[in-house]
């Protein structure tokens, strides 16, 4: 009889055993699967933008004569013509039109502008010589990146045999050199791929989330702390709780149309503007953030609630005193959770007007402004081929912000939570 | 005492969520009282969208006014939020690939909207591009409606669900390869045009067909304007980059975008001829190369001395530097207007003249 059973438990205990080992290899490869992908999709956007933190600058010699440049009115001052004037000087063999139009070419068609800010900053050198380093054209930059191949024909390249002889030429005079590219990280958007930076949008975001939290996190956390701790449990409560899980899973999209409705047409608040953006992100946010908060204030346990009233607190000063301390890490979590969803989000901005071409850099929160993903987008869809690595780099900056924000969520619930 | 000063933080807490609410709504209440708009705000077609940002980038640097905020919004769309009223909160500008209709001018008119400058900036084409690596072919527009509409007249004077499963059996002329087409979808202004002019155009040549225009319109405009839907037309979406990518991989399937693609990327993909005619950029200019529009932008004239700076923009826009045929504009794919066309433009445009269908 008991050998009977010993069998039986032998057998059985090798079959479960199985199991578990077939059980832990299948967790392991859905592990080792998602964690390749994940480091594919991190590796081929790093390899591809890591390039756009580098730009090509060219060194230009040039007369900045003061007959022609006012020294009072620097920023009025056309300095387009003396740029190509220089240019030409450096190669003074070209004849026609064609030959120098491809001169020009070579560096950023924005030059004058950062040739203009360079004497602004320096008004002495008005009258002399002076030597500048300027970006090289989008067309240029991609070339010595090594993302032109001059084996096809010259008809078919974007850079044609002259100017790569021309480009020899400045290297070989060590005029041209490759910088860290600064303005990626402190200009705002720009039509030229060498010029354009990326600040606007982080700005952008940033003020748009900060407007969330400021509506979404007191509002939902209030709304949440009255479901759970004061409002009667009866059929309107739940209703109102199915109400808000379910709104949690309507498509964002909804909530841009809701925004335009609302926020646009009928309160007449500015269009493309971080401050509409943060009030339809909170609409997004909000149920997540009450669901989060409600998970959080049940799960302070009931004991502490019950002290505080047995030494005499009342409703109110329990909850405030007690519980919602107790509760805050989970709840700012939470928030945190749906910011992080919120900061990901085009769509409902789409409908607000924030998917639009924005140099300027915001400076408060009724400025127009795009966020991150709408740039992103904005420049995957740009013609120009040197918009693809900025795409990727653009990626990898928006990642660090999410990364960023997570890590506030890890160092405030590790700060704030309590152990029983 | 550690236990204590958390506690202060908790407290801390809860009281700035509280400041936070009133902070919120103090915010709220401020914002409504936001000063005039002292920025150009521009809305419109997606193929406009690179040459209008280029000139509000170029007047930022250039003038002390505002850099303009330009939306991607497509034609349609920028044209009904155009035509929604007067005042800060519609926009001053709207971009269109193609010219303002009837029913959107009484939309306009309808509210308030009454006097309108239009302004044409030049001409963009559309071309069927394929990867490098394959053959260019010459086309006429009535292969290209052979091969993608969704009914094919039948030799007798009936329509048949599209057979044609090679180029091959379309035009003998053509290569024997699948047809496969990575087109844009029907929101896009690139569509409409396409569908306007190489389709319809290639419909026309039909007799039979022609004369149906005359005697039922609808099923006229059915005919030449359905996309087939059986796979051999791809809608790519909107990103035209993600089409030429896909070509570069599939030497035989063929995508439809705008010229400054085709620009831009001439090291991987090149334009088919459309009646032995290149897609370049003088023909396109001429008129030569057959599926070409206009592009055009319209101003509201009661937004101009309202807004700063709409009249100088539309001067940077006009001006020898940005439109002209050496300008730089043209460097971002746009084809101008001959000479004697853009100097009646400008000459009708500074004098603020309004808009007459």
């Amino acid at each position: 009889m008991t050998d009977n059973i010993n069998i039986l438990i032998a057998s059985s205990n090798a079959k479960r055993q199985s199991a578990e080992r077939s059980f832990r290899v299948y967790g392991i490869f859905a592990i080792i699967l998602s964690l390749s992908f994940l480091f594919i999709m991190i590796g081929s956007i790093g390899l591809r933008g890591a390039t756009a933190f580098k730009q090509s600058f060219v060194q230009i010699e040039m007369e900045i004569p003061s007959d022609k440049i006012d020294a009072d009115n620097i920023k009025r001052a056309r300095f387009g013509k003396l740029l190509k004037a220089a240019l030409r000087d450096s190669f003074p063999d070209l004849k026609s039109r064609k030959e120098k139009k491809q001169l020009y070419k070579l560096i950023s068609s924005n030059a004058e502008y950062s040739i203009r800010d360079q004497v602004l900053q320096s008004p002495e050198i008005i009258g002399t010589k002076a030597k500048f380093w300027v970006r090289a054209s989008s067309d240029v930059d991609m070339y010595l990146k090594g993302y032109i191949d001059t084996n096809i024909p010259e008809d078919q390249r974007r850079i044609s045999d002259l100017q790569l002889s021309w480009i020899g030429k400045f290297q070989d005079a060590g005029q041209i050199e490759s910088r860290f590219n600064t303005r990626f990280f402190l200009g705002g958007d720009s039509r030229e791929p060498e010029q354009a930076g990326i600040l606007g949008a982080v700005i952008g975001s940033a003020l748009s989330l900060l407007v969330c939290f400021l509506i979404a996190f007191p509002l939902g956390v209030f709304a949440a702390v009255y479901l759970e701790e004061f409002a009667p449990k009866g059929k309107l409560s739940r209703v109102i709780e199915i109400n808000i899980n379910n709104l949690a899973a309507v498509p964002s999209i909804v909530f841009g149309l809701l925004g335009l409705a609302i926020f646009l047409n009928f309160f007449n608040l500015p269009r493309s503007t971080p401050l509409v953006g943060g009030m339809v992100l909170a609409l997004m946010t909000l149920p997540t953030i009450i669901i989060a908060s409600r998970a959080a204030l049940r799960a302070v346990p009931p004991s502490i609630r019950q002290a505080a009233i047995g030494l005499g607190a009342s409703k109110v000063q329990t909850t405030f005193h007690h519980v919602i301390p107790l509760a805050m890490p989970g709840m700012l979590t939470g928030s945190i959770i749906g910011m992080a969803q919120a900061l990901g989000e085009t769509a409902p901005l789409l409908m607000i007007g924030m998917v639009a071409f924005i140099v300027d850099v915001p400076q408060g929160i009724t400025d127009a402004a795009t966020a991150l993903p709408v740039q992103i987008f904005l420049w995957a869809d740009s013609p120009e081929r040197g918009f693809l690595e900025k795409t990727s780099a653009a990626i990898l900056v928006l990642l660090v912000f999410l990364i960023v924000m997570n890590l506030v969520a890890i160092i405030l619930r590790r700060r704030l939570e309590k152990r029983w | 005492m550690r236990k204590l000063s958390r506690r202060e933080i908790d407290m801390s807490l809860t009281k700035s969520a509280i400041t936070a609410t009133t902070s919120a709504l103090a915010l709220l209440a401020f914002a409504h009282v936001a000063n005039a708009r002292d920025q150009i705000n521009i809305v419109g077609s997606s193929t406009v969208f690179p040459f209008s940002t280029t000139v509000a980038e170029r007047f930022g640097n250039n003038t002390d006014f505002k850099t303009p905020v330009v939306e991607s919004t497509g034609s349609g769309g920028g044209l009904k939020l155009f035509c929604s009223g007067i005042g800060e909160n519609t926009p001053d500008i709207t971009n269109a690939s193609r010219r303002i209709k009837a029913s959107e001018v009484e939309l306009c008119a309808k509210n308030d909207v009454k006097e309108i400058i239009e302004v044409k900036i030049g001409f963009d084409g559309i071309v069927l591009a394929n990867s490098r690596t394959a053959d260019i072919i010459n086309l006429t527009r009535k292969d290209i409606f052979l091969a993608l509409a969704k009914n094919v007249p039948d030799g007798e004077g009936k329509t048949k669900p599209n057979p044609y499963k090679t180029w091959a059996e379309v035009n003998s002329e053509l290569p024997a390869i699948k047809i496969e087409v990575l087109g844009p979808p029907p929101t896009s202004g690139t569509r409409d045009a396409f569908v306007e002019l190489a389709m319809e155009g290639g419909c026309k040549k039909v007799d039979w067909i022609k004369a149906m225009k005359k005697s039922d319109k609808q099923a006229y405009k059915t005919l030449c304007h359905t996309i087939r839907e059986d796979g051999a037309f791809v809608e790519a979406g909107e990103n035209d980059n993600l089409i030429v990518q896909k070509l570069e991989v599939n030497p035989n399937a063929f995508g439809i975008f705008g010229y400054s693609f085709l620009d831009q990327n001439s090291d991987k993909v090149q334009g088919s001829m459309v009646g032995d005619v290149e897609p370049t950029f003088e023909n396109i200019a001429d008129g030569a190369y057959p599926i070409s529009r206009s592009l055009f932008f319209y101003v509201k004239k009661a937004h101009i001395g309202v807004i700063p700076g709409i009249e100088e923009f539309l001067e940077e826009f006009m001006s020898e530097d940005a439109s002209g045929e050496d300008g730089y504009l043209a460097d971002k794919g746009l084809i101008p207007m001959t000479e004697d066309e853009a100097e009646e433009w400008k000459s009708q445009i500074s004098n603020l003249e309004n808009l007459a269908l």
